[in-house]
């Protein structure tokens, strides 16, 4: 099991090499390289895995040396092996090795070449430390480093002012996250006098369930900052600046999730926190519920599927919030491999249109992308919910607990899933079929499938979503995700006694929601729709659902949509941003006025100085 | 008629507030750092006065190493005050303002 | 000989003064008049290879001596001498430690540039020799008189070679407001000295405190004013807000390599005389004292990390910085307990390192790209990653260093100075902190993203590379020496990043016993 430092070291090695021969190596070279580490890593944790198996029961810690101790607190850089990291890391990197593969194809011939697979890789290590880490400084320090990547990477275009201005919106609200994650590990350290997970189970049961709501709370913080939750999910939405391929390793798969991660690890503290898990789950149905909205009513592909990552997002805080730790797990793992593939199917249709991102512009591609189209129908399916595709077992596990927790909960999760299947439908008729509508962006020339480096990890990811579900399939025996994190959560592990017949009542429940999506999709758009003056037509025909469909969604579901993207977005985050940015340039420019260059009135300041501690003095003095 | 030791420390006392004023509002950078000697000398005041009053010898001393110190400070700052002389006509310190912002 | 039968018929008694409690201040001391009488009987001829290896010596043997009280002072307490005006303990012998390292730092830095400005001479060795025996002297004083003067020596030093460029008008106007204004804030700190006299009967940081166990005072008024006083002349020193206007303009004027070196030998006299005067002597009047120096330290940490952002002169931006630093050490003098002493300790000698290594490499950069010393924009760093791969790479470390990344002494510095405010459950100071370092890195990447994004202009490109085209011997040389510098501050600092365990034991090592 030692094997875990070699899936943090391949890519270190990888990003040390790239950084000094990049440029030397350069295209194609250094990608393959860089594939090359990240791959390695993907077989090594294959390698821990299988070593772990059969003995599951305890963790395996990796203690590489001792980093500091000072005044009680002793950190060693030490990696965490159990059920937990193992699933997260083997997802992870083979997520990351296909994502690497498609760039190769994707980045060619960008000047930056060698640079995206530095950071690509950088961001790997990041992120395997994070989920590997025994202590809460060496997981802040992935945390950083994966923020730290994502700020680089989605400014990675930065001749685009909207690239740079995104970067440093993300920035900002990762920032606020991370002060709550230093200030949650500091009252951990200082309630249970340690900072390993090691000692978590044991030592938070000495917790008071304020002190744990405390640290959830701020522990949450951060994660809703990392995961785009509720009031701060637009830099998501800007990230999307980034090269696609970033998109789907970083803004979808991988980073996003490391909120969730960080929640799921923290589950002993929170089975105790109450009220901060019933917070958790409402912020993250809302989430979930606002997203898929919005989502309704984009026309950029790339801002389509960032919506519904963040809807899915909220989908998994649902289930931290609900104490479904391990349905939150699955989901994360499933929500990867088809987020990814839609991320890298929308980058593949991106890529043949000559950047175009509008679906507007698009239509009828499934005659010139065959294997595009079917694999985006496929995460099509899965995201929905359609059985048994992979989302139908995960979000169902999210949503059975749900129900167990509160019946609100679980129908606000249902509604979402409605909308969910009807939002991926819209893009995948509006993209693939109806009309053409990309001449003036091909100028003529049709446009063509993309070469195998970039289908291969589309086939392979398809296959991963659809057959992704076998993992934890609700049949006893067949658990296998479930029996394998047990030993990470043990009790706290939320536990719903619930009737045989009313969890077939729930997944059936699921399945007809999510065909009912699926047709409602299928009504609105298919075939018929090309652009926005056809809905107007099929409206007018008077039928029920499409009434419906206009009632519900597209007046609604744009008020919804346009509060989600003004409002909050606009003025709440944008303002608190610029509120940020503003007082810091006013303070900064008064700075600026007190820098007078007058020797005299630097004096005068001193002496003000000198007087306020006097007077102090002299109040104390008088007592 | 005896003056009390408090006496002492009130001049000191009003000494220094004259000489930090004299710093704060001369413009001549000469007069400016002949208040800061006013300054430390008050200081000296202070220290003997307190020495009499506690019938403490270090006190005393302590002004020794007071006087030295200015004498050092006085070499360097004269010679930078020379230096600037000679670049420009006036030793105003509000002319000297160009490091700012 | 007749001397010492003269004096002992005199009725003086002359203290017995232990010179392996005063070795470090000797060290130092003997060589810089060791420089100054070489240069004088070599005549006209200068020498600065010699000049340059005595210093180093001295450095070193400064470091020796302090390892070696360090060594002896392990477990055991406060010993005094010379009549318990000089104290030497753990705590003053780490202090000595630091110096050293800054000496060492600076010697292989610092003089190869300032060659260009005033030649060969043994002036500016002299000069930071004795500035660092001022801080030595800081370091062991057991005295407030001998704090003062060490303080003195110290500064007047450093008033001499911050105007070291006397040729440039930004250059003299620096010396001259750094000189004023602290004059005018050492008068103070003097008169803060006379009334703690005044109110105690004693300057001796020693019986300062067995007088306060014993008497209560009924009107503590003097002893607060003069503690209000003192605090002001430490915090000009160590520039925290509001008194830090001199450090912007003072930073950018000085020579560079002179801006890092005082940033440093400063800060380490000054927090090492002020943990010595207020966490032991003053411990008493804790409750008295303490509202003051959090709000020095939350004004320093705020105001510096907010006053940077909108700067764009790069030595600016590292003097708001410094003063950030500042905040934050304040806040271990703060908390006062032996760990956080300990922890200041770390922090003191990491960013010492760290900032004698930046300022190290801003000399390096302006010498690269042809501008003078007293200015550097981050528009003049614009691609600065393409045309010097290497050095944008060293200082983007050292300045994520300052910013307090995971693997930096700088990090652990941040981290454990936060700890120690938790641990005495002041949670607020340590989100204002911590806010406050959140804000910092802003700046601090703004440096970063100003060297790796851009191109250097097309103008500006070409005038560059005709400008290091034209001086490509000299700055190689020049470099040669302070590239081993700036090296061996990065090695220390990712070094003792990664293994952090010795520095801190050493650190944890130098309690201070009252």
């Amino acid at each position: 099991m030692g094997a875990v430092g070699f899936v943090v070291l391949f890519p270190l090695l990888g990003f040390l090499v790239l950084l000094t021969f990049g440029r030397r190596l350069g295209d194609p070279v250094a990608g393959w390289l860089g594939t090359l580490a990240v791959f390695g890593s993907f077989v090594s944790a294959i390698v821990v895995w299988l070593a772990r198996l059969g003995n599951e029961g305890h963790p395996y810690v990796l203690r590489l040396f001792d980093w500091f101790s000072a005044g009680g607190l002793h950190v060693n850089v030490s990696f965490r092996v159990d059920g937990l990291s193992v699933a997260m890391i083997l997802f992870v990197t083979g997520v990351a090795t296909l994502i690497h593969l498609y760039s190769i194809g994707y980045m060619k011939g960008d000047p930056l070449y060698h640079q995206f697979f530095v950071y690509l890789n950088l961001f790997v290590f990041s992120m395997v430390v994070l989920v590997t880490a025994n202590t809460l400084p060496l997981a802040f320090l992935g945390w950083e480093g994966v923020g730290a990547c994502s700020y680089w990477l989605i400014s990675f275009w930065f001749e685009r002012p909207t690239a740079a201005s995104a970067g440093k919106k993300a920035f900002i609200v990762n920032r606020i996250g991370d002060t709550g994650f230093l200030l949650g590990t500091f009252l951990v350290f200082e309630h249970l006098g340690s900072v390993s997970f090691s000692r978590l189970t044991a030592g938070s049961l000495n917790l008071s369930p304020d002190t744990a709501t405390a640290i959830v709370l701020l522990f949450f913080l951060a994660a809703a900052g990392k995961s785009a939750q509720l009031p701060l999910f637009t830099w998501l939405l800007d990230a999307m600046e980034g090269p696609t391929p970033v998109s789907a390793l970083i803004h979808a798969a991988t980073m996003v999730t490391a909120g969730v991660y960080l929640m799921a690890r923290l589950s002993p503290i929170l089975a105790l926190a109450h009220t901060a898990d019933l917070v958790i789950a409402i912020v993250g149905v809302a989430t979930a519920f606002v997203a898929a909205m919005a989502a309704t009513a984009q026309t950029d592909i790339k801002k389509i599927v960032a919506y519904s990552t963040v809807s899915q997002l909220g989908y998994m805080m649902l289930g931290i919030g609900t104490g479904a730790y391990t349905a939150a797990i699955f989901l994360m793992i499933t929500h990867a491999f088809y987020k990814a593939l839609i991320f890298l199917g929308s980058g593949s249709v991106i890529h043949s249109l000559n950047g175009e991102q509008n679906i507007r512009r698009m239509g009828a591609l499934k005659k010139y992308m065959p294997i595009t189209t079917v694999t985006m129908i496929l995460a099509w399916l899965s995201i929905a919910g359609v059985p048994p595709f992979s989302g139908f077992f995960s979000k169902g596990a999210v949503l059975e607990n749900a129900f167990g927790d509160s019946p609100l909960l679980w129908a606000a999760g249902v509604i979402t899933a409605l909308l969910t299947a009807y939002y991926m439908g819209r893009l995948v008729y509006v993209v693939f079929y109806g009309t053409p509508r990309f001449e003036e962006v091909t100028h003529g020339h049709d446009p063509h499938e993309s070469p195998s480096v970039m289908t291969i990890p589309l086939i392979v990811l398809a296959a991963a979503a659809v057959i992704g579900g076998l993992l934890n399939l609700p049949v006893s025996g067949f658990g296998f995700l479930g029996s394998w994190l047990a030993p990470v959560f043990g009790t706290a592990q939320a536990a719903y006694p619930m009737s045989a017949g009313l969890k077939d009542g729930l997944m059936a429940t699921d399945a007809v929601v999510a065909l009912l999506g699926v047709f409602l999709s299928w009504r609105a758009w298919g075939g018929v729709s090309e652009n926005p003056a056809l809905e107007r037509k099929i409206f007018f025909n008077g039928w029920y659902i499409d009434a419906f469909y206009d009632r519900a969604f597209a007046r609604t579901g744009t008020a919804v949509a346009e509060v989600a993207d003004t409002v909050v977005d606009r003025q709440i985050v944008d303002g608190a941003v610029t509120g940020v940015a503003g007082v810091a340039r006013l303070v900064g420019g008064a700075g600026r006025k007190v820098q007078s260059g007058l020797v005299r009135s630097y004096l005068l300041i001193m002496v003000g100085g000198l007087i306020v501690m006097l007077g102090y003095v002299l109040t104390v003095a008088a007592r | 008629m005896t003056i009390p030791g408090s006496w002492y420390l009130v001049v000191a006392a009003l000494l220094f507030g004259l000489g930090a004023f004299g710093v704060l509002t001369r413009r001549n950078v000469i007069v400016m750092f002949m208040s800061l000697e006013l300054m430390l000398n008050a200081v000296n005041l202070t220290f003997v006065s307190y020495a009499r009053m506690l019938n403490d010898v270090g006190g005393q001393v302590d002004v020794f190493f007071v006087l030295v110190v200015a004498a050092a400070e006085v070499v360097v700052g004269l010679g930078i005050i020379v230096a600037i002389f000679r670049q420009r006509a006036t030793v105003t310190a509000d002319d000297i303002s160009s490091l700012k912002g | 000989m007749i001397f010492a039968n003269v004096l002992s018929q005199l009725p003086i008694a002359l203290p017995a003064i232990s010179y392996k409690a005063v070795a470090p201040e000797l060290v130092l001391f003997g060589g810089a008049l060791l420089i100054l009488l070489v240069s004088a009987t070599v005549g006209k001829r200068e020498l600065p290879g010699l000049y340059r290896a005595i210093a180093l010596v001295a450095a070193l043997a400064e470091g020796g001596f302090s390892g070696y009280q360090l060594y002896l002072a392990q477990g055991a307490k406060a010993s005094l001498a010379v009549a318990g005006a000089i104290a030497y303990d753990g705590f003053s012998a780490f202090a000595g430690i630091v110096v050293a390292a800054i000496l060492l730092l600076a010697i292989l830095i610092g003089p190869g540039f300032i060659k260009r400005i005033a030649g060969d001479g043994p002036e500016f060795l002299v000069l930071m020799l004795i500035s660092a025996m001022g801080a030595t002297v800081m370091a062991q004083g057991e005295d407030l008189i001998v704090i003062f003067i060490g303080l003195e020596i110290l500064s007047i030093a450093l008033y001499v070679m911050v105007g070291y460029r006397i040729g440039d008008g930004l250059a003299r106007e620096a010396a001259f407001k750094y000189f004023i204004l602290g004059g005018f804030s050492s008068a103070i700190f003097l008169y803060g000295i006379a009334l703690v006299y005044g109110a105690t009967g004693t300057t001796n940081l020693a019986k300062i405190g067995a007088f306060l166990a014993l008497n209560v005072l009924t009107h503590d008024g003097v002893l607060l004013f003069g503690l209000a006083l003192l605090l002001l002349g430490f915090g000009f020193k160590v520039s925290a807000v509001p008194f830090h206007l001199w450090s912007p303009d003072v930073y950018q004027g000085a020579p560079t390599s002179v801006t890092g070196y005082m940033a440093a030998m400063a800060k380490v006299g000054a927090f090492a005389a002020l943990i010595r005067v207020f966490d032991i002597a003053f411990a008493g009047q804790i409750v008295q004292w303490r509202p003051i120096v959090v709000g020095l330290a939350i004004l320093s940490m705020v105001f510096g990390a907010l006053f940077a952002l909108r700067q764009r002169e790069l030595k600016k931006i590292l003097a708001y910085s410094s003063i950030n630093h500042a905040g934050f050490i304040l806040l271990g003098v703060y908390a006062g307990t032996a760990a956080a002493i300990s922890n200041t300790l770390f922090y003191l000698i990491a960013y010492a390192v760290i900032v004698v290594g930046t300022f190290g490499l801003v000399s390096i950069v302006q010498d690269s790209i042809g501008v003078s010393e007293g200015s550097c924009s981050l528009d003049q760093l614009r691609g600065l990653a393409r045309s010097r791969p290497a050095l944008a790479t060293v200082t983007a470390i050292m300045v994520l260093a300052q910013a307090g990344a995971p693997f930096t002494t700088g990090f652990l510095a941040k981290f454990s100075i936060i700890v120690s405010v938790v641990e005495i459950r002041e949670y607020w100071v340590a989100v204002v902190a911590m806010l406050s370092a959140a804000i910092a890195v802003a700046f601090y990447l703004r440096i970063v993203l100003a060297m790796f994004r851009g191109e250097p202009e097309e103008v500006e490109g070409e005038r560059v590379l005709a400008i290091q085209g034209a001086a490509t011997e000299a700055p190689a040389r020049r470099q040669a020496l302070a590239w081993i510098g700036v090296s061996l501050s990065l090695v220390f600092t990712v070094g003792f990043g990664i293994f952090p365990q010795p520095l801190l034991d050493l650190a944890a090592r130098a309690h201070i016993v009252g």
